[in-house]
């Protein structure tokens, strides 16, 4: 069996709990124990600051906006910029966030709240309650999953999305009812027997009548629109409120089950069906669930156990678009003089953030490769660091609405590195062992004798050493190696 | 153990189980050879952004369409009849040709139970053949291609082809992915000379790890593209060059790829080509003709060129659109999200005599579904049929469930 460094492990915790580290970062922290990394990223995430790009207060989303020009407030070129605007609100929002998950700071919250993002998928074009919506998921990203549970589902942008806004007493809308089960907290079935009946989905929607929001992006109870009638829900029989639903959810020893599942296949391994790795997840989730759903728990819990840095997890698990694109920020320091090179490049790849495919999230692991975004991958670092040219366009999703988010660069990915950090850090480092270093700072996988020809042969051996590491890495990163973490 | 020594272990270790992968057993038996595919062929074009479907097949005796569409409605004497109660917008005239001639079916009223009204969602309710409550991410074509990689016959990302720089989910299968390229030159550029070339020749242990699967892709992608781009290359005569004059837009280029891609004899079975602009809120009319006329003109070019080198009757073109629009129009001139829609088959291999068949009823405008129309074809019902009758393959497995084949080919 492979066995693997003390560097390798501390990357394998940054990797998995953040975006990678810098070099300067893993050498400085390379003599300390894994138990204290987990707890200083645990504390150093505590503060939580909002991402903020508009005042919600200040913005009109498009219904309002198509309201002002059939009053004749605004004309068709006004409204169209109007609608621009918000769509550029949103982009803002996701750069500042990619940002944000490449800059160092918080990063176990950030990757927790890009899990979360996922796992509770969204996608509105009101840039008010989108920014809300992500400030929720990123404040308890550590926290009560009970909290985060309850907060999501009274979110505006949750509502809107699932059309609870539509859910009254006369005509009640099951869609969020469906989806709090099957993607929130339950899931579809445990195994041969479904874990909710259609009598609980269609009982639970009639509790959730009511809840909305108001003009001002604020959750609403509309008590003249909710049932409150008797209820039956798993069993249970009373005149249930939304609230008593998610207390009901949470009294389910299947939702902890099914969460704590989910974030090990995302942490760890997405192979979780063998039998040792189903009572190891069966044990976590006891301890979740007894703990009151305390994310943080759960996650030193898994953090710091000797199976998360077996030697068969490192470097098995293929990079999202965004954690690639975070990853090379944070190593090399990159600044994107556009931002639409950000969006350029996860749209490219598959995953534009607040903008998820569909309810259940992006699929994942293998589904992020395919032969085109693999070659884009492979050429993205020479792009980024060398100047390469790219001539790709990423198809446009038919929406009017974002077809801003479709616009083109000029073709040219301008970003700056810093270099000098990154290369101050292998100040130390021989020459002739420059390949070897760089490749133990920038891969998860060992490099295999065939792909360490491929690499050496494309650097210049009279090029000064600067250009050696320059080249060495952007060759490194375009390997298929560099795609898993 | 030591880095050092692990990796000397490993190096020795990977030399002695090298493993050839079937495809590059397969590419070298076309390279002896073997006939090309003599089997059918399916071309698919998807109108992205949702096309109003009323304006595109118009059910022109309908009073209602007219009352509920006093500015967009299409005159009654401008509409290209199919029969006496529906007829084509005057910006598809191409088609209206390729209609007297017998080689286009229309079929109304398509959609599926339970509509969703957002681009994306229901883009992929089509892409993945799914209901509309289900999340699958794998596509129907991704699916079929899974099907007929399983056994002897190994996995080759080009039996599926998007013509396009990236890759669909309807081409994403379980083990095997459809292969997505603007023309066959500018991949094999990608794949050739540089580091992709030379990394796709380092051998795998055959492993079931991720680094295993990310070898694997590259080395399928730098064979099928070679491939193609020698099939294309060696076909490259002027005998098989199309002959057709393509409107020189996108839609136009990427159905001239297809037809050069098809004349060329490689042994691709679907192609894929999306265009897109079809989400016209705002003042329609001339949006929704100018590229309907596009689409027409791309279509008639493209049936040329089948005709002229006898591959009309193998290849079969689908168009679809992720929804229709509503009934009413809006207050901005134009059309907001709507539900079930007309799907269009081309090819000469269709049932039916001259001229082309309108296949069922044209749409009820009385009875709506909170203004929109309601479906009474499921598009898996046609999937199946394709799938079937014309590709020849097992439509159960790749649908998931059994949709009844419709008479259609």
């Amino acid at each position: 069996m492979r066995s693997i460094s003390k560097q390798q492990q501390i990357q394998h915790l940054y990797w998995r709990a953040g975006f990678g580290a810098t070099a300067a970062l893993i050498r400085r922290e390379s003599h300390q124990p894994l138990k204290k990394l987990v707890r200083d990223l645990l504390r150093n995430d505590a503060p939580f600051t909002p991402l903020t790009v508009v005042d919600p207060a200040r913005v009109i989303n498009r219904k309002g906006l198509k309201g002002m020009f059939r009053e004749g407030m605004l004309d068709r070129d006004a409204l169209k910029q109007r609608i621009r605007e918000n769509t550029g609100h949103i982009r803002d929002l996701n750069v500042l966030w990619v940002e944000k998950m490449g800059s160092g700071e918080g990063v176990l919250r950030e990757k927790m709240a890009l899990f979360w993002h996922g796992h509770f998928a969204c996608r509105v074009l009101n840039p008010g309650g989108v920014q809300q919506y992500l400030n929720t998921i990123r404040q308890h990203a550590l926290g009560k999953f009970s909290d985060l549970l309850m907060a999501v589902s009274k979110e505006p942008a949750m509502l809107q999305f699932l059309n609870n806004q539509q859910n009254r007493k006369d005509a009640p809308n099951e869609n969020f009812a469906r989806e709090v089960m099957e993607l929130f907290t339950l899931g579809r079935t445990d195994g041969s027997a479904g874990n909710y009946t259609e009598t609980d989905v269609k009982d639970a929607a009639r509790a959730f009548t009511g809840w909305g929001f108001n003009l001002e992006g604020e959750f609403v109870f509309r008590q003249n629109q909710h049932d409150d009638g008797p209820k039956t829900i798993f069993g249970q029989t009373g005149d249930f409120a939304g609230e008593d639903v998610i207390r009901l959810l949470l009294a389910q020893k299947q939702t902890a089950r099914f969460i704590t599942g989910k974030l090990y296949r995302f942490l760890v391994a997405e192979q979780a069906t063998d039998e040792p790795t189903k009572a190891r997840i069966s044990t976590l989730a006891d301890r979740f669930y007894h703990s009151g759903y305390d994310i943080a728990d759960l996650l030193e819990t898994m953090l710091t156990a000797d199976w998360f840095y077996d030697p068969a997890h490192v470097g098995n698990r293929i990079k999202s678009p965004v954690e690639l694109l975070a990853g090379m920020q944070r190593a090399l320091g990159l600044a994107f003089e556009q931002k639409q090179s950000l969006i350029l490049i996860q749209r490219t790849l598959g995953q534009v953030l607040l903008y998820p495919p569909n309810v259940a999230g992006w699929p994942g692991g293998r589904n992020w490769i395919d032969s085109s975004s693999l070659l884009f991958r492979m050429r993205l670092p020479d792009v980024l660091l060398q100047a390469g040219q790219v001539a790709i366009q990423p198809k446009d999703d038919g929406d009017v609405n974002t077809e801003m988010l479709a616009r083109r660069g000029k073709g040219v990915l301008n970003v700056t590195v810093g270099w000098a950090a990154f290369e101050e850090a292998f100040a130390s480092v021989r020459g002739d062992q420059l390949p070897d270093e760089l490749a133990a700072f920038l891969l998860q996988q060992p490099l295999g004798s065939q792909q360490r020809a491929e690499v050496v042969k494309r650097v210049n051996p009279d090029s000064a050493r600067s250009e050696q590491i320059r080249t060495l890495t952007a060759t490194l990163m375009a390997l298929p190696e560099y795609q898993l973490c | 153990m030591r880095r050092r020594d692990f990796l000397k272990q490993s190096a020795l270790t990977t030399a002695g189980t090298m493993l050839i992968p079937h495809f590059l057993k397969a590419y070298e038996l076309n390279q002896l050879g073997v006939a090309p595919t003599t089997g059918k062929t399916l071309v698919i074009v998807q109108l992205s952004g949702g096309n109003d479907g009323l304006n595109t097949v118009v059910p022109f005796r309908n009073d209602i369409y007219y009352r509920e569409r006093p500015t967009l409605a299409i005159a009654r004497d401008k509409v290209l009849a199919l029969n006496d109660e529906i007829g084509f917008n005057p910006a598809l005239e191409p088609l209206k040709a390729l209609y007297d001639d017998g080689l286009v079916t229309v079929i109304n009223n398509v959609g599926y139970p339970n509509p969703d009204r957002s681009h994306f969602r229901s883009m992929d309710i089509w892409q993945t053949a799914s209901d509309s409550d289900k999340y699958l991410t794998t596509g129907w074509v991704g699916r079929y291609l899974d099907a007929n990689c399983a056994g002897a016959d190994p996995c080759q990302p080009h039996r599926a082809i998007e013509v396009d720089d990236t890759l669909s989910l309807v081409l994403k299968g379980t083990s095997v992915n459809g292969l997505a390229m603007l023309n066959p030159q500018k991949l094999y550029n990608q794949t050739r000379g540089g580091l992709v070339e030379g990394l796709a020749k380092v051998s795998q242990a055959d492993e079931h790890g991720n680094v295993a699967y990310l070898y694997k892709t590259l080395a399928e992608t730098v064979s099928s593209a070679a491939y193609v781009y020698d099939q294309s290359a060696r076909s490259a005569s002027p005998v098989n060059a199309t002959g057709g004059t393509y409107p020189a837009n996108e839609l136009g280029n990427r159905l001239k790829t297809v037809a050069e891609l098809i004349q060329s004899g490689v042994s691709t079975r679907v192609y894929y080509v999306s265009i897109s602009g079809f989400d016209t809120h705002i003042n329609q009319p001339g949006q929704q003709e100018r590229l309907l006329r596009q689409y027409a003109e791309a279509v008639k070019a493209f049936t040329g060129d089948m005709k002229a080198t006898n591959r009309q009757n193998d290849v079969l073109l689908m168009t679809f659109s992720e929804f229709g629009r509503r009934v009413k129009q809006n207050a901005s001139n134009g059309t907001d999200h709507g539900t079930a829609n007309n799907v269009l088959l081309i090819g000469g291999g269709l049932k039916g005599a001259t001229p082309g068949r309108v296949f069922n009823e044209a749409p009820n405008l009385t009875n709506l579904d909170e203004g929109d129309l309601k479906y009474t074809v499921d598009f898996r019902n046609i999937y199946a049929t394709l799938l079937r009758n014309w590709l020849k393959t097992d439509d159960v497995a790749i649908l998931g469930r059994k949709f009844e084949p419709l008479g259609l080919v």
